[in-house]
């Protein structure tokens, strides 16, 4: 490091929370220019948040944000935009409806009067040409028509383009998702030279190869505070990958207490090929909890829908038998039916057993919700409430009971513990396990690695495939890690 | 060549044009008198507040909303013009501004309590229509003379509605399609949180095309008074729906900020001529509403068409 070098940016103490949900608890963070800063950590360690609070899109609820030396608050997007903070989200942030040209000119105030639209062209274009030769996109395309990985070049590109305020920092969230191996290459050698003329950059990836080879120091971030931060030469997959998860330490995560189960004794439920190829098959057998585990978005809910599917509609890769419950983890979405009453949203999926002549039997569906109220403990005065009566948690709880109060003897949960709080969660692994006992199988995708010791059987998936295929008695973080985090490279 | 010819964006764009002369060369067919100067200007008359409406929706249709009282608008402000602009014509003024003012409003309030703008304005239109009733009764009043004499110019060579057409849309056009402002408003419909990222606000983009919205509401009654020369509290109404048909059958989107003015304004001339087309094919007005539905099925199952062959290809 050298002495001359000039500290950008410098968070202190930086703390968010969402509701019950801490994403970042007193993180500090500093910049250097010249800095190539590499973050990384496992789903929901607070990346995210932290880089939205950097630009300006999310105000912290504590901590101080110095940059280029003075103390700014209140912060927000426009000064960040002047101060030369850019950020490419990780969602892309283009206007789809717009040209090229035009989303450069969306963050560039001054591009306006006679000829804007020509001095954006060549602003946007001229940095295309210098990060990605040869990309074959042309300013007045329309940015919806283009492919997800131009888009993100573009997106990229835009970024690094100068009009009137100096570029001081650029936050890269996951840039080389979308992009094949070339254009990734391209990007990481432009952000070198960039960095070398005096530019800060942070970099997010779950390719660690990327963050050891690119960074000059890594960060690395655990359940919403910085765990580690080192020059990247001090660093190794291993160490890595270590520090995400429990330091240097080899904890088995499942310390089940029950015997495990032999898996070939009982018949088999659901059976999955995965539709991109792949050494592993999905395997679940009745009465088992089976962990869909790996990075967000790495393919488990469509593994799940592809499930649902299939036991409506015979498919030839995928074998399921028995009926099929699904307990969504987007609540507001996918799950509840806002203005329905809570015993109403339990009933929907057992109408067939409850109707009567074509008609509702109020007097079973009344029964069915009390039956449940009393089992796993929702906590209401009366079941007729409207459903949004209800805390998260519980409102979580009616889903499940929608599940479990059908005949459904395979159950499906899409991350079901998202955004619950602790008493709850544990009432529900305990609800899954009884359930289980009694002879229905789960398949759980969780984002949590805590999650994974209540399952059987653990899958981890990366781009869509099964990485690895592990039993319950060798699973442990760094092998969930290890394999999230392979690379094919 | 034949690549641009027949790329998805440039046939997406050129079927206004195309569904325009689709109906234009049966009605020169059937009828070859309609080929003057005359016929042009008896045919198109009725399209310039039609177009300078259908542009009002259009720019609230450009921010992802619905403006479902601007047939009830347009009835307004025609009653205004009749009586109030006529009679103490800085009342009349006064009164004109004012629901402007409303109309930003009215983009404040749906930005900001998050509320849809269908029933945001569903609600207004009734609002707007008890006050063409109160200030106007009874069908009458008189368009005050500069509007007649504007509204009735003769233009050498081309007829008024074409060249009137033309410049709303060509205008239209460069301050929203070409104007660096214009990006921003579109890109609010497109992606809004992306432009709010960039540090625009999204509530002054709402506002300012609501108040666009209510300008050209306000011409719309205005021109519309010009030709009729007197006003009546319904005289408008159907304009509501006319002027959401004109902005898809112009390639315009619901959602995402898709929009095209010069595409809106031959939308608008296509679903006039449909009306006069239907006349000369001899089917009773019965059945006229009904086949402009038809019309609109048919376009915008073409447009569906090229969308399909384009995502495949």
């Amino acid at each position: 490091m050298q002495a001359t070098s000039e500290r950008l940016i410098r968070l202190q103490g930086v703390a968010k929370s969402f509701g019950p949900v801490r994403a970042l608890a007193g993180v500090d963070l500093a910049v250097d220019a010249g800095e190539c800063l590499g973050l990384v950590g496992h789903n929901g360690a607070g990346k995210s948040t932290l880089m939205n609070v950097l630009a300006g899109t999310l105000e912290a609820d504590a901590g101080e944000i110095v940059i280029h030396g003075e103390r700014r608050s209140p912060y927000n997007v426009g000064l960040a935009h002047r101060l030369g903070i850019r950020c490419v989200f990780q969602e892309l942030s283009l206007c789809p409806n717009l040209t090229v040209a035009e989303n450069a000119r969306i963050i560039h105030p001054k591009l306006s009067g006679w000829g804007w639209r020509k001095r954006a062209a060549g602003l946007i274009v001229a940095k295309l040409d210098e990060i990605f030769p040869g990309h074959g996109i042309r300013a007045d395309d329309v940015v919806g028509d283009l492919s997800i990985g131009r888009r993100q070049m573009v997106e990229i590109a835009r970024a690094f383009t100068v009009s009137d305020r100096p570029v001081h920092l650029v936050i890269l969230d996951e840039p080389t998702s979308s992009l094949d191996s070339v254009s990734a290459e391209q990007l990481l050698s432009f952000v070198r030279k960039v960095v070398a003329t005096g530019l800060g950059c942070i970099l997010i990836s779950h390719l660690l190869g990327e963050v050891l080879d690119y960074a000059d120091c890594i960060v690395v971030m655990r359940d919403a505070k910085v765990v580690t931060s080192r020059p990247a030469r001090e660093m190794t997959r291993d160490s890595l990958v270590a520090a995400m998860g429990d330091v240097g330490d080899e904890r088995v995560v499942a310390e089940r207490p029950s015997a495990v189960r032999r898996r070939d004794a009982a018949p088999i439920r659901v059976r999955v090929r995965s539709r991109r190829g792949g050494r592993h098959e999905l395997v679940a057998h009745e009465g088992e909890v089976i962990g869909l585990a790996g990075l967000a978005g790495h393919g488990q809910t469509d593994a799940l829908i592809q499930i649902y599917r299939s036991s409506r509609r015979r498919a030839a890769d995928t074998v399921v038998t028995g009926p099929v419950a699904l307990v969504p983890g987007d609540r507001q979405t996918d799950g509840i039916f806002h203005l329905w009453s809570i015993g109403q949203n339990i009933g929907i999926r057992s109408l067939k057993r409850m109707s009567r002549r074509g008609l509702i039997d109020l007097a079973q569906e009344r029964q069915l919700a009390e039956d449940w109220k009393r089992r796993i403990n929702i906590r209401t005065p009366d079941m007729t409430n409207n459903i949004l009566s209800l805390s998260g948690g519980n409102q979580q709880k009616a889903l499940f009971a929608r599940a479990l109060g059908s005949d459904a003897e395979i159950v499906l949960m899409d991350d079901p513990t998202r955004g619950v709080d602790v008493g709850t969660k544990l009432e529900i692994y305990e609800m899954i396990r009884t359930e289980a006992a009694k002879g229905r199988t789960f398949l759980w995708y969780t984002t949590e690695m805590e999650e994974l010791a209540n399952c059987d059987h653990v899958y981890v998936f990366r781009n869509g495939r099964i990485v690895a295929d592990l039993a319950s008695d060798q699973l442990t973080e760094a092998k969930v890690l290890q394999s999230s985090f392979e690379e094919t490279v | 060549m034949l690549a641009t010819l027949t790329s998805r964006r440039f046939l997406r764009s050129a079927l206004p044009a195309i569904s325009l002369v689709m109906i234009l060369l049966p009605i020169f067919y059937m009828q070859p008198r309609t080929m003057s100067y005359f016929g042009l200007n008896l045919l198109l008359n009725l399209a310039i507040p039609i177009a300078l409406a259908t542009m009002a929706q259009m720019f609230v249709l450009t921010v992802n909303d619905l403006d479902l009282s601007i047939g009830s608008y347009v009835s307004l402000v025609a009653c205004i013009g009749a009586t109030w602009l006529q009679q103490t014509p800085l009342l009349g003024v006064a009164a004109l501004l004012a629901c402007i003012v409303v109309y930003g409003l009215l983009g404040a309030l749906v930005h900001v309590r998050n509320l849809p703008s269908i029933v945001v304005t569903l609600g207004m239109s009734f609002v707007w229509l008890g006050l063409a009733v109160l200030l106007l009764p009874t069908p009458g009043g008189q368009a005050p003379g500069w509007i007649r004499t504007v509204m009735t110019l003769k233009t050498p060579m081309v007829p008024f509605p074409i060249l009137a057409a033309l410049l709303i849309g060509v205008l239209v056009h460069f301050g929203l399609m070409r104007s660096s402002y214009g990006a921003v408003l579109r890109g609010a419909g497109g992606n809004p949180r992306a432009v709010a990222r960039a540090g625009w606000s999204v509530l002054r983009t709402k506002v300012t095309m609501y108040v666009m919205a209510g300008i050209f509401g306000m011409l719309s009654g205005l021109s519309l008074v010009g030709l009729t020369t007197s006003a009546d509290a319904n005289i408008a109404l159907r304009y509501t729906l006319l002027s959401i048909a004109g902005v898809i059958l112009g390639g315009g989107e619901f959602v995402g900020g898709r929009v095209s003015p010069i595409g809106a304004v031959l939308g608008t001339v296509t679903l006039v001529l449909a009306g006069s087309f239907l006349s000369f094919m001899r089917i009773s007005p019965d059945w006229q509403i009904g086949a402009q539905g038809a019309i609109l099925i048919v376009v915008l199952a073409l447009r569906a068409l090229i969308n399909r062959r384009g995502s495949t290809a």
